[in-house]
């Protein structure tokens, strides 16, 4: 019986394993785009001419990014902002994370954000002289609504007639870029204005809870971030979500309706990308204009896959994501980085992310996979689509 | 220490494995084992699953490391880096589970690997297809090298397997579990096929579990257990008996004691039955058959007789072209595999990883896959952990499933547990009819027999059983009456008692006597 507290490290140093095997990859992924922007930084210096060449570029660029970000020392107005950026990434990201779960690939995440604000915009309109306490509800709803039929098309097209979600999403991606801006062109304008223009959300803005512009919508992001993880693993709804995820023929055999769960996944997830869009109209933008520019739906993809479809994993995904962002135009005026290296990060990442097998190799990390499984994993990584396959 | 056989003199060992070890968390998988195989030689490694059979091969193939021992190739020490080292040094592996990829032909799956091995830039498609052929032709199994593998039966896939370890040339081949899918009759053609390359001086590493295929192939037998070697036989000094409770490590009853079954009432009656597979082409071709309750029907024929379609519409997973399934006096007819569930249908598949299983979740959450949705296993829309919880840990003693915990993921445990989790599942509850597709396929015989064991007792607890099973002596052993198929039609109907293995085994070649053999060739390649 001396193997006892042998037995205990073992599974002490296998609980250990299983965490590392999880964020080991996303880890490596971001330490490595990172190595890459300061190539990319001192690869700049050396093109541009008439600059002292500044090995230590990268590093001022870095600091100032972190700066910007949470602030040096820390301070509540630049955590604030970050939380902000990261608010509708979460909710994004959590819309593509949970059709990664059942096995869909919603690249749609960005039309249904659209479809979410100006949804929001429109039922905020439409109760414009009610209350808060009634208008944000209603606004909320709205935004909720548009974004889940903009899942709900690709999920009845794809549970009728077998279309791929991953085509269908990006079309009505683009379909979502033009209703969007004639409705905000035509019926929701403000007559008379310079610009295409909609009104102001009035009493349906999320009221302000903390610091500069920290509103309710980051509460509710946290939220979905519970209730998410709730409905995946606490629910019988999830557990067929997950089955049909990991293995769509066991689903058919569990008796399972696979065509059901399609449409009824895709709404979800365009709903929660709708609720992205809501919170960014309700908290921050107060109203939309025609050049309404925004890529959270396409960093919600990157976001989710950082994540490694893992609500949680989503949420520290987002606060990345999002303090990068929001730390960027610092780096832009303190060290004369572009702001756009933070796109560059970003794609780095999850270039590296995708090319699971490469890292893999190059640093040894094996996971809880065993060799054996290995042309399994590659083949359902291509059929579903989620390189992260955990 | 040396494991010597004293009657046959020794040439130097094509491949010899010394004190090999390796350890994973909370078990030694394979502790010192000692393996030699001789130029010419089939050596047989016999063991139950988990016993490390198949860790000692992944060791040989690469894809594992040993924590202790070394590896001798002609003598010569050395260190196998990877599977396509091991194939380079002339070692292939004809996998338990087929690593094919099934949106790929037979010939692009053959090729798969080639392209990364030193050589031209560019394969020669043509040529590659042309000695697929001729192999074919020569070990018998004539196979269109542009099929795609996805549509090709278990039965053919394990073919391609084996096609494509003899066109890489291979001076050393593991088979796993080669013959699990094949017939008597394919199973002689392997095993002739086998021989002759011992013949031309390969070595052949041969896993199983069956005890007489072993005595029949073998030139010398290494059994393993609990990752040890516990001796080595020459087939003439030794038999099944022995062989089995060197095994198991216990005395183990090789047949089911079946008893008399009392048929009574029939459970299901099909009628004129059609189904079409999933190319449309007709497969299942007007099958008129009854179970009644109480008995079992075993139905015997070769992988890719319309076996697979016949079980999948009667669960409810295919929808029959036309033709009639009645369950317990009501119309079943194209209902789905949640009613079919629900009226009292169990359904233990063949490809267990494909349909049975969902290999990423744990033990607890495969044993509720199918009922998962009610009480006590959720309430409302909510999931119930600690019921769901508590009855795995019921079913997981009941049927000796062999797992660290019920929460331990599913993809750790061996073969024969995994299929203990399905069986566990399908068998726990009151039933009118059972579907058993292949139930035993590639399980030790400890497993079997309990597998067996419990088949019998929920016959005599008055279910319906229908077996399918590729394994002729299973179907011989087990069935109270037998339906050979044949082509999608059950050409006999034979009593199971006093059934011929011979003659079934010709009727599921040629699907009986008025026909030519010469008909069954238009029919290989489909």
């Amino acid at each position: 019986m001396t193997a006892k507290p042998a037995a205990q490290t073992a599974k002490g140093r296998s609980v250990a394993r299983r965490v590392w095997s999880v964020v080991a990859l996303p880890l490596v992924s971001i330490l490595l785009a990172l190595i890459v922007g300061a190539v990319i930084i001192l690869g700049s210096e050396l093109v541009i001419p008439g600059q002292a060449f500044d090995p230590l570029l990268p590093a001022r660029a870095y600091i100032a990014l972190l700066e910007g970000a949470i602030g040096l020392p820390p301070a509540l107005n630049p955590l604030v902002s970050t939380l902000v950026a990261t608010a509708p990434l979460v909710l994004g990201g959590l819309s593509v994370a949970f059709g990664f779960k059942s096995g869909l690939f919603n690249i749609g995440a960005q039309g249904q954000f659209l479809m979410g604000a100006i949804g929001a915009v429109a039922a905020a309109i439409a109760v414009s002289g009610q209350p808060s306490i009634v208008a944000i509800p209603v606004a909320v709803a709205g935004g909720m609504l548009a974004g889940a039929i903009w899942g709900f098309i690709p999920g009845i097209l794809k549970a009728l007639s077998g279309a791929h979600e991953v085509v269908t999403t990006i079309m009505l991606n683009y379909v979502a870029i033009s209703l969007f801006a004639w409705i905000v062109a035509g019926p929701l304008a403000v007559p008379g204005a310079p610009s295409p223009i909609t009104p102001d959300v009035g009493n349906a803005a999320y009221p302000i809870l903390i610091g500069r512009g920290g509103h309710l919508g980051l509460l509710v992001a946290l939220a979905a971030v519970g209730i998410v993880a709730w409905l995946l693993y606490r629910t019988t709804f999830g557990f067929e979500v997950r089955t049909a995820g990991a293995n769509p023929d066991a689903a058919r055999y569990a008796g399972m309706r696979p065509r059901v769960l399609i449409v009824v996944t895709m709404s979800i997830c365009g709903l929660l990308a709708g609720l992205a869009g809501a919170g960014d109209v309700l908290g921050t933008q107060h109203h939309v204009t025609s050049s309404y520019g925004t890529t959270v739906g396409f960093d919600s993809i990157a976001v989710a896959l950082l994540g490694r479809s893992n609500p949680v994993g989503v949420l520290f995904a987002a606060l990345l994501f999002g303090a990068m962002r929001s730390g960027a135009s610092l780096m832009q005026i303190s060290a004369g980085i572009p702001a756009q290296l933070v796109d560059v990060l970003q794609a780095t990442i999850l270039l590296f992310l995708v090319a699971t097998p490469v890292i893999q190799r190059l640093f040894s990390l094996r996971g809880t996979k065993t060799g054996i499984d290995a042309p399994g994993t590659f083949t359902k990584t291509y059929v579903s689509g989620e390189p992260t396959v955990g | 220490m040396t494991t010597e056989s004293p009657s046959v003199p020794s040439p130097a060992p094509a491949l010899e494995m010394r004190g090999i070890t390796k350890r994973y968390p909370g078990v030694v998988a394979n502790d010192h084992i000692d393996l030699d195989v001789r130029p010419g030689e089939i050596h047989a490694l016999l063991g139950e699953n988990g016993a490390g059979k198949t860790t000692l091969m992944n060791i040989l193939y690469g894809l594992a490391r040993p924590d202790e021992g070394e590896i001798l190739l002609d003598g010569t020490p050395v260190r196998i880096s990877g599977p396509s080292d091991a194939i380079a040094r002339g070692i292939s592996m004809v996998h338990q589970h087929f690593m094919l990829v099934p949106v790929l032909t037979v010939a692009e799956n053959i090729l798969l690997g080639e392209e990364t091995m030193a050589g031209p830039v560019f394969i020669d498609q043509n040529e590659a297809r042309k000695r697929i052929r001729e192999l074919g032709k020569r070990f018998h199994f004539e196979i269109d090298p542009d099929a795609k593998v996805g549509t090709l039966s278990v039965g053919w896939q394990q073919r391609v397997e084996i096609l494509k370890a003899l066109y890489r040339q291979a001076q050393i081949l593991v088979l796993d579990e080669p013959t699990a899918v094949l017939t008597p009759q394919e199973t002689e053609e392997i095993f002739a096929v086998l021989r002759r390359l011992a013949a031309e001086g390969h070595s052949i590493v041969f896993i199983s579990h069956k005890l007489y295929e072993v005595l029949e192939i073998a030139d010398r037998i290494t059994v393993i257990r609990r990752g040890k070697v516990v001796g080595t036989r020459l087939p003439a000094e030794t038999n099944e008996d022995d062989l089995a409770e060197l095994m198991v490590g216990r005395e183990v009853q090789l047949t089911v004691d079946r008893g008399d079954s009392h048929p009574a009432d029939v459970v299901i009656r099909l009628e004129g039955l059609k189904v079409a597979d999933d190319r449309g082409s007709e497969v299942v071709r007007s099958v008129d058959l009854e179970v009644r309750a109480g008995e079992i029907l075993g139905i015997a024929g070769v992988a890719g007789n319309g076996q697979d379609e016949l079980v999948e519409a009667l669960v409810g997973l295919r929808r029959p072209t036309a033709g009639k399934i009645t369950l317990d006096g009501r119309d079943v007819t194209g209902k789905g595999p949640r009613h079919m569930n629900e009226a009292g249908v169990a359904f233990v598949p063949a490809d267990r990883q494909r349909f049975g299983l969902v290999l990423t979740f744990d033990v607890a959450d495969n044993l509720v896959l199918t009922s998962y949705y009610r009480s006590p296993y959720a309430r409302g829309i909510l999931r119930n952990e600690s019921a769901i919880e508590a009855a795995a840990k019921k079913t997981v003693a009941a049927f000796d499933i062999r797992t660290p915990s019920v929460r331990a993921r599913l993809s750790t445990l061996s073969g024969g547990n995994q299929q203990k989790v399905v069986v566990g599942r399908e068998f726990d509850r009151t039933l009118s009819l059972l579907i058993l597709d292949q139930p035993t396929r590639g399980l030790d015989v400890g497993s079997i027999e309990f597998i067996h064991r419990r088949t019998i007792e929920q016959r005599d607890a008055g279910t319906a059983i229908l077996l399918v099973s590729a394994e002729l002596d299973e179907v011989l052993e087990l069935s109270d009456r037998i339906a050979v198929m044949y082509r999608g039609r059950v050409v006999a109907i034979l009593d199971g008692r006093t059934a011929d293995k011979n003659e079934v085994g010709l009727l599921m070649a040629t699907g009986g006597r008025e026909r030519a053999p010469a008909a069954a060739l238009d029919q290989a390649s489909t």
